[in-house]
């Protein structure tokens, strides 16, 4: 009795030692191999960041004669510093924060217009039944097609008409209709199973009840991707601000940058420490927003049943 | 009082196919009916018609004294246990069961003691703050049974709210359903495709086949004299036999390939007809006696608290119900169909004669 109680685990031990060794060998290899390639992906998408980083602590004079540089300087907080809150550009007027904060005007009412217009949308293409609903929709979807370049004259001329350019209005409501959002809506409400809008019509909500009540907090995990990606986007918009605002104060991060480096006045070196300044900062927001809300999406996907 | 009368109310949809046929029906008040037929016999939409989630094509659907046909489903004073329970997945169970209360605009306090009491009489008070994707499928079941009863409504409507549970479960949520509704005396609709349910639970049963109601009666009168050869062949397990045979007029009833057996009462049709036995009223003898038709025995199926024999008469399959008391050994038995638990229907029309 006791003999093979011994032997059992042993013999079990033996058999089972050549196969772990030669998984682990082959294991090892290919993790080394994983983990190149990773790093190497990582240092190709982290490089240049890091170089801007790097360089936007230089003072311009190094930059222009040495170009881009590889280690810490020592104009890292002045270049900041002037960047962000020193009023710069042909009018001195906007400073950084100025701009970042119609970046942010932009990008948050960009993202949050196109999600409550396109879940508003897609809420009246699929729960109501009203003729030429099909058509409607495909009217939508087809303008998919056509990015904002293709209108953006007759666009121009008619916020122009409106008196709204140099306005947050222009800058942001002929930007908001949003056919993939309107597409992305639709379907996650088709797969919403039916049953939950009887039970709720049997529980005595109305039309605006049910939206607010249920669907919209049923769909928060496609709003958090839908706001990602807009927000992004929004952030990154540069030919409609570019054509929307003249005037310096509605200038956003992203067309600031460029207009810094076309100074030339005389003999003045651009200033490319603030520049790269302005391109780090610009950055920042869109990456916490990915990740703020990456990890609700997540979590969403995970606990997600409709 | 709820009673619910179902006037001559028949469902085209928009293409054209009719769902229900003008059917009538009358419910009383705390009565347990439940509707039970094939998928796709009406039966469902029977239900949504009268939930309000369906359109009266024609006819008129009575709730209590109210004509409801175009009221909206919240002002039907009803509530209804979906499939799939329905529940609002963001929502906690506490919150699930107070919403319907809460769009009718009752005070905190009342809806609190309405929630807290169901919770108790579902014994899911543990469960209050959970979401219900936390839940069991049978713990689900109660949250949604919860959120009808919190409502005290004077109709319960159930859509086979019991296929998604498992087997075990499934029997014990049948006699607490049942028990609950005793309690509360809520005239309640219960539909489903599954005939034990039908036959345990209600206190009237509607069958339906092809969007007609083929009898309405009590378990037992459906089971003992049912009026079509659709009801008798859908209701119990295992079905009834069903042979064809023929009927001269006179008293001598010839079935097809068995011979001549004697009937009990003289139907009013001749020629062809069809004949329903079921297995267990079929007399199985060792010996030949008098009445009695040789079969033999194709296989024997054991069922522990008796067996079953299966054979075939012609080319119908044919099921006798045989106890334990009588042993069988050799291939060939002795049948006895006996006169009173012949059920004959017209071969034409499928009726009982």
């Amino acid at each position: 009795m006791s003999s093979s109680d011994m032997q059992a685990p042993a013999s079990t031990a033996i058999t089972a030692t050549p196969a772990t060794i030669a998984r682990k060998k082959s294991f090892a290899w290919r993790q080394i191999a994983d983990h190149a390639i990773l790093i190497a992906g990582s240092l190709f998408m982290l490089l240049p960041v890091l170089v801007a980083f790097l360089t936007s602590s230089h003072d311009d004079v190094t930059v222009h004669t040495h170009g881009l540089q590889m280690t810490l300087g020592d104009h890292l907080a002045d270049n900041y510093y002037e960047a962000m809150l020193v009023p710069g550009g042909f009018t001195k007027t906007v400073d950084g924060m100025r701009m970042l904060m119609n970046s942010f005007i932009l990008g948050i009412g960009f993202s949050v217009g196109k999600i409550i217009i396109s879940m508003l949308a897609a809420y009246a293409i699929v729960y109501f039944q009203f003729r030429f609903a099909t058509f409607a929709f495909w009217a939508i979807f087809t303008t998919l097609l056509l990015p904002l370049e293709v209108r953006i004259l007759p666009s121009y001329e008619i916020v122009q008409s409106m008196g709204l350019v140099n306005t947050y209005t222009g800058l942001i409501v002929p930007l908001i209709a949003s056919a993939t959002g309107t597409f992305f809506f639709r379907q996650f409400f088709k797969s919403v199973p039916n049953e939950l809008i009887e039970a709720a019509r049997i529980d005595g909500a109305g039309a605006v009840k049910f939206f607010i009540d249920i669907l919209v907090p049923l769909s928060k995990t496609m709003i958090a991707a839908i706001f990602i990606i807009m927000f992004v986007f929004g952030w990154n918009q540069y030919l409609w601000p570019t054509i929307m605002t003249t005037d310096e104060s509605f200038f956003t991060l992203v067309r600031g940058i460029k207009q810094i480096l076309n100074v030339f006045i005389g003999s003045q070196i651009p200033e490319y420490g603030q520049a790269m300044a302005l391109a780090i900062v610009a950055m920042v927001p869109p990456v916490l927003v990915v990740v703020i809300f990456q990890s609700w999406f997540v979590k969403g996907l995970v606990e997600s049943d409709k | 009082m709820t009673k619910v009368v179902i006037d001559k109310v028949r469902k085209v949809y928009p293409n054209g196919t009719e769902a229900l046929s003008p059917s009538n029906m009358s419910i009383d008040d705390g009565e347990f009916i439940v509707l039970v037929g094939p998928s796709g016999c009406g039966k469902s939409t029977l239900l949504r018609m009268i939930a309000g989630l369906e359109d009266i094509t024609e006819g008129t659907i009575a709730i209590g004294d109210r004509v409801v046909n175009d009221l909206d489903p919240a002002e039907r004073d009803i509530a209804m246990v979906f499939q799939n329970y329905a529940l609002y997945p963001h929502m906690s169970v506490y919150k699930n069961m107070a919403y319907g209360l809460k769009n009718r605009g009752q005070p905190k306090d009342k809806i609190d003691a309405a929630v807290q009491k169901a919770a108790k009489l579902l014994h899911i008070e543990a469960f209050l703050d959970r979401r219900p994707s936390q839940l069991s499928g049978g713990q689900r079941q109660r949250v949604a049974m919860g959120r009808a009863i919190v409502r005290d409504p004077s109709l319960f409507l159930f859509d086979e709210p019991l296929s998604n549970l498992d087997a075990k479960l499934r029997n014990q949520m049948r006699i607490e359903i049942r028990k609950l509704q005793r309690e509360l005396g809520v005239t309640s609709i219960y539909v489903t495709h599954d005939q034990i349910e039908a036959m345990t639970m209600a206190d009237r049963i509607a069958v339906l086949n092809t969007g007609k109601i083929e009898q309405v009666g009590t378990p037992s009168q459906i089971y003992h004299s049912p009026a079509s050869i659709f009801v008798a062949g859908f209701m119990g397990a295992p079905p009834m036999n069903i042979l064809d045979g023929h009927y001269n007029g006179n008293g001598a009833l010839e079935i097809k390939d068995l011979g001549k057996v004697a009937v009990d009462h003289q139907p009013n049709v001749s020629g062809d007809i069809r004949v329903g036995i079921r297995p267990e009223s079929v007399e199985i003898h060792q010996q030949a006696a008098e009445h009695t038709i040789a079969i033999k025995v194709d296989f024997l199926e054991e069922l522990g608290a008796g067996r079953l024999l299966h054979t075939t008469v012609g080319s119908t399959p044919f099921i006798a119900h045989l106890d334990n008391d009588h042993p069988i050994d050799g291939d060939t038995v002795f049948a006895h169909l006996p006169a009173r638990a012949l059920h004959l229907f017209d071969a034409a029309t499928g009726r009982r004669v």
